[in-house]
C-alpha cells in the first residue's frame, strides 16, 4: 500500500506530501521518541499525537514512510514547513490511533 | 575512500527546534557517498540521540563524524555537569530530564540505550563537574 492509498482509504488531511508512492511496509504507533528511534522501522507509518519540530527530525532519520497526527492534535505552520523542506510525508486525522491503525490493518 | 572524510558541528545549547541538524546533515552526507541506508539509520539515529543529550543536559557541545573505509566513527563532546554513575544512566527508563524536555516527548531514559544499541561499540568519559565525551563506532 502507498502512502496516497492511505490518505484515500483513510481519508487523511495533507499537510505534506512529498512522496505519495511511497511503499508503507509496517507501522508503528509512540509519542517518547526515543521510543520511536528504537523501535520504528524504515517503511513504517508512523502515529503520534506529538507535533513538535522534533518528530520532523525523527521521521527523517528513521525514514519512516509518513507520520499521521492522530486525533487533530494541533500543530503549527513551522513544523510543516520543516517538513516540507525535509521531504517528510506528513497527515493527519481526527480518529485516534487506535481506530487509524486498526482501519490501516483491514485494507 | 582512502583519505578519513571527517565532518564537524556545534551543537547549540538552548535551542530544541534546531537539535537534530547536524544528524540530518550527516543523513544527507553520508547518503551522497554512498554509505548503506542502514548504517546511515543507525549513525544518524545515536548521533541524534547524542545531541539531544548535550542539548538537554551540556547546554550543547561538539559532534565530530569520520568516515573511514567500513567504519563511521561519532565523537559527542561536551562541556556539562558530567555524568557521575554512567550504569545507572545506562539503564533503560532512568532518566533525569526536566519537565519540559519530556512534554517535547524526550526524557524517556532511552537515549543512552538507543545509542549503545545501534552502535557496534560506544564508550563514555565523564569527570563530574568537567563534562563528557561519548565515543561511537558503526562498523559496515
Amino acid at each position: 500500500m502507498t502512502v496516497n492509498d492511505l490518505i484515500e482509504k483513510l481519508d487523511l488531511e495533507v499537510l505534506n506530501l512529498a512522496e505519495g508512492d511511497r511503499e508503507i511496509t509496517g507501522g508503528y504507533v509512540g509519542d517518547l521518541l526515543s521510543w520511536v528511534m528504537g523501535k520504528a522501522e524504515s517503511g513504517d507509518m508512523w502515529v503520534t499525537i506529538m507535533t513538535n519540530v522534533n518528530v520532523v527530525a525523527v521521521a527523517s532519520l528513521v525514514d519512516v514512510a509518513c507520520v499521521v497526527i492522530a486525533d487533530k492534535a494541533e500543530i503549527t505552520p513551522d513544523v510543516i514547513e520543516k517538513a516540507r523542506a525535509q521531504g517528510i510525508n506528513l497527515l493527519r486525522s481526527a480518529k485516534s490511533a487506535y481506530r487509524l491503525c486498526n482501519e490501516q490493518i483491514l485494507l | 575512500m582512502s583519505e578519513p572524510i571527517r565532518f564537524h558541528f556545534d551543537v547549540d545549547g538552548d535551542n530544541f527546534s534546531s537539535a537534530g541538524e547536524a544528524s540530518v546533515q550527516v543523513k544527507r552526507m553520508l547518503r551522497q557517498i554512498g554509505i548503506p541506508a542502514e548504517v546511515i539509520r543507525r549513525v544518524s539515529v545515536a548521533m541524534y540521540e547524542g545531541e539531544i543529550n548535550m542539548v538537554i543536559h551540556a547546554d550543547g557541545g561538539n559532534a565530530d563524524v569520520v568516515v573511514e573505509p567500513g567504519k563511521i566513527i561519532i565523537i559527542l563532546a561536551d562541556r556539562g555537569p558530567g555524568i557521575a554513575d554512567i550504569e545507572l544512566a545506562m539503564t533503560e527508563g532512568y532518566s533525569t530530564a526536566p519537565e519540559n524536555v519530556r512534554s517535547l516527548g524526550f526524557g524517556a531514559g532511552m537515549g543512552l540505550p538507543n545509542m549503545k544499541r545501534y552502535t557496534d561499540d560506544m564508550k563514555i568519559e565523564s569527570v563530574v563537574g568537567e563534562g563528557t565525551t561519548v565515543t561511537m563506532t558503526v562498523l559496515f
